[in-house]
C-alpha cells in the first residue's frame, strides 16, 4: 500500500470479437513489485495484457499508468508512456539479428549512449543472447527466443513490464533459469506484470497475485497467501 | 549467321543491362511496398510515368539555364525523386491507409483501387500536359555530349548517357542497401514487413513506417522515369504501363518483398528480354521480330511461376495475392 501504483486497470470489460473476455477487471501493480496474474488457458490473461498494451481497445473502464490513462490510445503511443510488453509467443523478429531486435526495442531512444549502456545490461542478464548477437532471430532455440523477447522489452527501459507467458514451451532448466532472471530484475528494482501457466512458479516470485477465471477475477491478495489457499492449489497448483 | 551474331552479342547485353536498370528501380518501389503491406501497389506504373513527366518539365523550364547536360540530368533525377515520391506518399494516404484504417483484409479491393488510380493518374496528366503545353507526347531532348560513345573492348561502344545511368542505378542501389540494413528508418521498414502489431509495441508507428516506404519506393520509381526518357526519349502519360507491368514481373522473377531480387530480377528480365528480341528475330529469319519482346518477358513469368513460384532469392511461403 505504501509504494505508488505504477499500473492501474479500473473495471475494465473488453470483448474479442463476440467473446465477453473482461467482464470488470481491476488490478493494480505497484513500483518495484512482481505482480502475477494466473489462470487457465482462455481465462482472459492474454486479452488483459493487450488492453494494457493497447492491441485491443477496452470496451469500458479505464487503464491508467502512473495516474495518466493510456486506454483507447494506440500500442505506439502506449509504449512511449513506458508499456513494456513480451508478447505472447515471444513475436521476435525472425529474420533481424539478435542485435537488430534488441535495436528496435530501443527505438524510441534516440542517444546512443543510453542504448549501448541498456543492450549491455541485457547482455549482463542473458550471455547466450551476447554470443548470438549476429544471428538471426529466427534461428534461435525456443529458450533463447524467450531471452530476447525479454531483452528487447527491457531495451525499452519501461515502467513497467508485461510478460505474456515467458516460460511456455520451455524445458525445465530455462524454466528455473528464467524464473532466476525475474527474480534478478525484481531486484533491480523493476516493475513486473507476469502472466504465467506454471501458477506455482510465479506465486513462487510475486508478491501479489491475481487468479482469473473466463474473464473474472476471483481470487487476489499476497502471493504467499493465495499459495496456500486450498481452492488455489485445488485448481491451479495440481491438488495437494 | 552466327558470326554475325557473335558480334552482335555485347552490345546487345549492354542494351539489355540499361532496360535492366530500369526495371530494377521501378521493380524495387512494388517489391518495398509488397515487404510492408502484403500488396501490389498497381499504381506504381503511373508514379514511374509522372517521374519521367516530371523531367522532361526539368528539361523544358531548366535546360536552358543549366548549360552542363551531367547538371541538368542531376537536376531531373532530383527534381523527379521528390515529386514521384510524394506522389507514392499521397496514394498511400489517400487510397491506401483509409482501406486499412476500416480494418478491410480484403486484397482485392486496394487492388482496384489502384487500378483506377492508374488510369486516373495517365488521364489526368494528359489533361494537365494538354492544357499547359497543348500536347502530351513529349521528348527529353538530344544531347550531343550525352550521345558521345566511348569505345570498349569487343567491339562495344557505350554512350556517356548509359555510363550515367549504370552509375546512378549502382549508388541508388548502394544507397538503398545501407538505408535498409543499416539505419534505424530500414531496421523499422523491416521489423514492419515481419510483424507490424509487435513492432508498434516496440513504438513504432506503422502507418508512418509504411508513409516512408511509399515515399523511397516512389523517390526511386521517378529516378526510373528519368534514365527511362534519358535511354529512350519518347514519354507520354501512358508510358507507364508496359515498364510497369515488366518491373513487377521482374519483382516477381526476383522473388517479391525481397530488395535484392528485385535488383537481380530487373537485370535478368532485361537482359533477357533483349536477348530474346534480338535473336529470335534473327533465328526465325525475321517471322517472330522484336515487336515480340513483351511477350518474352511474360513467357518468363509464367515459367517462372510454374516451376519456382517463390522466385530466385524468394522463401518458400505460400499465400498472398
Amino acid at each position: 500500500m505504501n509504494a505508488a501504483a505504477v499500473l492501474q486497470l479500473q473495471n475494465v470489460q473488453a470483448f474479442y470479437g463476440h467473446i465477453h473476455a473482461l467482464k470488470d477487471i481491476s488490478i493494480e501493480v505497484r513500483e518495484g513489485e512482481i505482480v502475477t496474474l494466473i489462470g487457465s488457458n482462455g481465462a482472459g490473461k492474454s486479452t488483459t495484457l493487450r488492453c494494457i498494451s493497447g492491441l485491443l481497445a477496452p470496451t469500458e473502464g479505464k487503464i491508467l499508468l502512473r495516474g495518466q490513462p493510456i486506454h483507447g490510445k494506440k500500442p505506439y503511443e502506449v509504449a512511449a508512456l513506458g508499456i513494456g510488453h513480451a508478447p505472447e509467443g515471444r513475436k521476435i523478429f525472425p529474420q533481424l539479428t539478435v542485435e537488430e531486435n534488441l535495436a528496435i526495442g530501443a527505438y524510441l531512444e534516440s542517444d546512443k549512449t543510453i542504448i549501448a549502456r541498456r543492450k549491455r545490461e541485457v547482455y549482463e542478464l542473458f550471455p547466450r543472447l551476447a554470443e548470438r548477437h549476429k544471428q538471426d532471430g529466427g534461428t534461435l532455440s525456443g529458450g533463447e527466443q524467450q531471452m530476447l523477447a525479454i531483452g528487447r522489452a527491457l531495451m525499452q527501459d519501461p515502467a513497467i513490464l508485461l510478460l505474456d507467458e515467458p516460460t511456455l514451451g520451455l524445458a525445465p532448466v530455462l524454466v528455473e533459469l528464467l524464473f532466476e532472471t525475474l527474480q534478478t530484475l525484481h531486484k533491480a528494482g523493476k516493475t513486473i506484470l507476469l502472466v504465467e501457466q506454471n501458477a506455482w512458479h510465479a506465486l513462487q516470485i510475486a508478491q501479489r497475485a491475481y487468479v482469473l477465471q473466463t474473464g473474472i477475477i476471483t481470487h487476489q491478495g499476497a502471493a504467499k497467501d493465495l499459495s496456500n489457499n486450498p481452492e488455489i492449489k485445488q485448481a491451479y497448483l495440481g491438488g495437494d | 549467321m552466327s558470326d554475325a551474331l557473335l558480334e552482335l552479342l555485347p552490345s546487345v547485353l549492354l542494351e539489355g543491362l540499361l532496360l535492366g536498370c530500369v526495371y530494377a528501380m521501378i521493380a524495387l518501389g512494388y517489391t518495398m511496398v509488397y515487404g510492408v503491406l502484403g500488396l501490389i501497389n498497381f499504381a506504381h506504373s503511373e508514379v514511374f510515368m509522372i517521374g519521367a513527366v516530371a523531367g522532361v518539365e526539368v528539361y523544358r523550364y531548366l535546360g536552358p539555364h543549366i548549360g552542363n547536360p551531367y547538371a541538368l540530368a542531376l537536376t531531373a533525377l532530383v527534381v523527379a525523386a521528390g515529386v514521384s515520391g510524394l506522389l507514392a506518399m499521397a496514394i498511400e494516404r489517400m487510397a491506401y491507409r483509409p482501406l486499412r484504417a476500416r480494418g478491410s483484409t480484403n486484397r482485392l479491393v486496394p487492388l482496384i483501387t489502384a487500378i483506377g488510380l492508374s488510369f486516373f493518374l495517365q488521364d489526368f496528366t494528359r489533361l494537365i500536359e494538354g492544357l499547359w503545353h497543348g500536347e502530351f507526347y513529349m521528348n527529353y531532348p538530344a544531347n550531343e555530349q550525352m550521345e558521345a560513345l566511348h569505345e570498349l573492348p569487343l567491339g562495344m561502344a557505350i554512350q556517356n548517357k548509359s555510363i550515367l545511368v549504370i552509375g546512378v542505378t549502382i549508388v541508388m542501389m548502394l544507397a538503398l542497401d545501407y538505408l535498409v540494413r543499416k539505419t534505424k528508418l530500414g531496421k523499422a521498414i523491416r521489423a514492419v514487413a515481419q510483424d507490424a502489431s509487435t513492432a508498434s509495441l516496440m513504438g513504432i508507428n506503422p502507418d508512418r513506417i509504411i508513409a516512408r516506404t511509399f515515399l523511397i519506393g516512389g523517390a526511386l520509381g521517378g529516378v526510373a522515369g528519368v534514365l527511362f526518357g534519358l535511354l529512350y526519349s519518347q514519354i507520354n502519360p501512358f508510358v507507364g504501363f508496359i515498364p510497369g507491368i515488366k518491373a513487377f514481373t521482374a519483382a516477381v522473377l526476383g522473388g517479391i518483398g525481397n530488395i535484392y531480387g528485385a535488383m537481380l530480377g530487373g537485370l535478368v528480365l532485361g537482359t533477357l528480354e533483349t536477348l530474346g528480341g534480338t535473336y529470335l528475330f534473327f533465328m526465325t529469319d525475321g517471322a517472330i521480330g522484336n515487336e515480340y519482346k513483351d511477350i518474352f518477358a511474360f513467357i518468363i513469368l509464367v515459367l517462372l511461376l510454374l516451376f519456382r513460384p517463390q522466385g530466385l532469392l524468394g522463401k518458400t511461403q505460400g499465400e498472398k495475392v
